[in-house]
């Protein structure tokens, strides 16, 4: 105790700080990186979940190098990724840009669009998968079907299937995307439109020149986060191919799939492991390139 | 409660028995874990009662957990010493099973392999290993054809096809299209994702004349012409006959809920929630048999295993349990509650189980079904399901289609087998 008193303030606000920080540190130690360091170690290792954990050193990366499955899932990783975020950035821009300059029935537009960002991701990925169905079922195609236009294949097709699944995933995200962006929109100080007003600007000059730079923050955070999202995009994607998951042919298999299936199905760990290694580098990589190219000047 | 005060007396009348002669029968408790489905668990929960009664002296404690961390759970339980005597595990683990040392095979002297291969029906073998036995089962699953009475009657039709020329032309007349020519209602459900992986593996092969495997499964060999019949076959159901589309109304066993599909294989543990349909008439048939009348079937089954935790007077009680619960009247029990087939003729051929309408066609299918010694069950459907997805959506021709799945499901099973 003498120890304590003879602290001085400063110091004994350390105490103080590190000793509410314990429990958050302590807590992220156990459920975070323990286990994240534990599947590295994995990721040398062989291990079916059962029985003894056995040295493999590379032999898990090199397998995953020559695997013609892990390098079709990893391109489709990078369509989700690369489809995905500017679709839904534009789509969620347009929609927020519009909707800040609507007044009539402002608030329910805006619940509209945010109601699908609320809804569980399984049950509107099961209602899209049924969407999706051929006639009797499927809603687009017996809609077609009325027309006597030739169904479409939705999911049972190597080109549309990637599309068709990411759809529902983009809806699906757009919601807060919306919110975000109008929250931008608003904290864009209104004398730089007046000035601009008052030189007699155009929409597109204010829109280029004033508007989209300064939702540069906003932007950035947008891109950043549904970047991760899209990589790690897995629930649309299981639920709506359980049948032949990740499926036809691997065409919509993103790596989280891929691990999964490694990991539960296949009982082989160090495999899975290795595979999230790569994830994670991937998110790291990923997310660091966009920092810096979006940073501001 | 009963149990637990049955438990005290016993073990305070052994302990006070024990201190005046200390040679005396001791209260034994084992462990008994399962995975949890309700029917299980209920018919386990009767045998155990019974068993309990037949053997005063030991009790049988029984544990069960969802399916998802059921693997998780057993393994790390058993090298600690703790966890369960005996475990229920799926026939495919077995491998895994043995190699991890979780169990131990079952004594000669009390199940010797000559009379299991004598009493069981056939399929079980695949749990023996080097003439010995290492896992039971209660209750095994075979496969069999459904059919929609009411679709049947409607399209003049008096009885399920007997062979696969039949099955053909019985599908005709149960499909039908629209005006634009989309299929409204199958003849016959397909999708490999479904049974139809085991039927064409187990069934089709064979009955074009070959073996999807040789090798006690080690080897794949449907690389054949045989092979080439059967897929031929399989897709021919939708590419030439028309009676069928792969991944119809989404999953093959809503395509058959919901009226829209005349017939459909699928596998014993289907019925129950068959029976929960309202206004669905069914019945069940035998799987047709091939050109030249050979029948097959494809088995599944849960097995009991003694684990190499029990040691000493829980061994000799998990050998009696283990006896207890692969009895007739276990057999027997399982059927009534559960719904699962005997996994002896025994019990499963009486006139009663044989001749049951709903069970019947599932037994006698028992009598010449074959059970897949699977390395890895869900990637080696992934490889039959490509298999046709290559030949339905890329146009790849069969053959070649063909020597990419064996090609590739033979890489699965070289890798398991060289660990």
């Amino acid at each position: 105790m003498s120890f304590y008193r003879n602290l001085s303030i400063k110091q004994k606000q350390i105490v103080w700080a590190w000793m509410f920080l314990a429990i958050p540190v302590l807590f992220y130690g156990v459920i975070r990186f323990y286990p994240t360091g534990n599947a590295i170690l994995i990721s040398f290792q062989n291990w079916n979940l059962l029985g003894a954990r056995t040295w493999a050193g590379l032999e898990n990366y090199e397998k995953l190098i020559a695997d013609p499955v892990f390098w079709k899932v990893f391109k489709n990783t990078f369509i989700y990724l690369l489809l995905g975020t500017p679709v839904s950035l534009v789509i969620s821009f347009i929609i927020a840009y519009h909707l800040d300059k609507l007044r009539f029935m402002h608030g329910f537009l805006r619940m509209l669009y945010f109601l699908p960002f609320m809804t569980s991701a399984v049950a509107m990925a099961w209602v899209w998968r049924w969407f999706y169905q051929d006639v009797p079922i499927g809603l687009f195609n017996n809609f077609l079907a009325g027309f006597g236009i030739p169904q479409f294949e939705f999911l049972n097709s190597t080109t549309n299937a990637l599309p068709s699944v990411l759809a529902p995933a983009v809806w699906a995200g757009l919601g807060f995307q919306i919110i975000i962006f109008m929250a931008g929109i608003r904290a864009i100080p209104t004398t730089y439109y007046e000035a601009a007003r008052i030189d007699g600007v155009g929409w597109w000059t204010i829109l280029t020149q004033i508007t989209i730079p300064l939702l540069r923050p906003t932007i950035v955070f947008i891109v950043v986060f549904s970047s991760i999202g899209f990589l790690r995009i897995f629930d649309h994607v299981f639920n709506m191919t359980t049948n032949n998951p990740g499926g036809p042919l691997n065409a919509t298999k993103p790596l989280v799939l891929m691990i999964y299936d490694t990991a539960f199905n296949s009982f082989d760990m160090g495999y899975a492991s290795a595979q999230t290694v790569v994830l994670f580098m991937i998110l790291l990589i990923v997310s660091l390139i966009q920092l810096r190219l979006l940073r501001s000047k | 409660m009963k149990k637990y005060i049955r438990n005290l007396v016993v073990a305070g009348l052994t302990s006070s028995v024990a201190v005046l002669a200390s040679t005396s029968a001791q209260a034994v408790e084992i462990e008994y874990w399962q995975y949890y489905f309700d029917a299980r668990v209920d018919a386990m929960e009767q045998l155990i009662e019974g068993f309990e009664a037949e053997n005063p002296g030991i009790t049988v404690k029984m544990t069960h957990f969802p399916y998802a961390d059921y693997r998780t759970k057993v393994s790390a339980a058993i090298p600690a010493g703790e966890g369960p005597d005996v475990v229920q595990l799926f026939y495919g683990w077995l491998n895994d099973y043995r190699a991890a040392n979780l169990i131990q095979p079952l004594p000669e002297a009390d199940f010797p392999a000559s009379a299991i291969d004598e009493e069981f029906f056939p399929m079980v073998q695949a749990m023996k290993v080097d003439g010995q036995y290492f896992a039971l089962p209660t209750a095994v699953r075979s496969l069999a054809l459904f059919y929609n009475k009411r679709l049947f009657d409607e399209a003049g039709i008096e009885s399920p096809p007997a062979t696969l020329d039949e099955l053909v032309e019985t599908a005709k007349k149960l499909a039908k299209r629209d005006g634009a020519g989309n299929l409204t209602t199958a003849g016959i459900t397909t999708g490999m994702n479904a049974q139809d992986h085991h039927w064409w593996r187990e069934v089709l092969v064979r009955q074009f004349g070959g073996e999807a495997y040789q090798d006690d499964y080690k080897t794949v060999n449907y690389a054949s012409d045989a092979g080439l019949a059967a897929l031929n076959f399989y897709t021919s159901l939708e590419k030439e006959h028309g009676v069928s589309a792969f991944g119809f109304m989404d999953e093959p066993q809503a395509a058959f809920k919901a009226g829209r599909a005349g017939m459909h294989i699928d596998g014993s543990f289907r019925i129950g929630s068959l029976n929960k349909i309202r206004g669905l008439k069914w019945g069940v048939a035998e799987l047709p048999a091939g050109p030249d009348g050979t029948k097959s079937n494809y088995s599944s089954y849960w097995v009991n295993a003694i684990t190499t935790k029990a040691e000493g007077e829980k061994y000799d009680a998990s050998i009696k349990f283990m006896k207890y619960i692969t009895s007739d009247a276990a057999m027997q029990t399982w059927l009534d509650v559960v719904g699962e087939l005997p996994a002896k003729p025994s019990v499963g051929l009486t006139d009663q189980n044989a001749n049951n309408e709903v069970f019947g066609p599932f037994i006698r299918g028992l009598a010449y079904a074959h059970t897949t010694k699977f390395a890895n069950e869900s990637a080696q459907r992934q490889v039959l399901m490509d298999m046709v997805a290559r030949t339905d959506i890329e146009g790849q021709d069969a053959k070649e289609s063909l020597a990419q799945a064996a090609e590739a499901e033979q890489k699965i099973l070289s890798e398991y087998y060289a660990k």
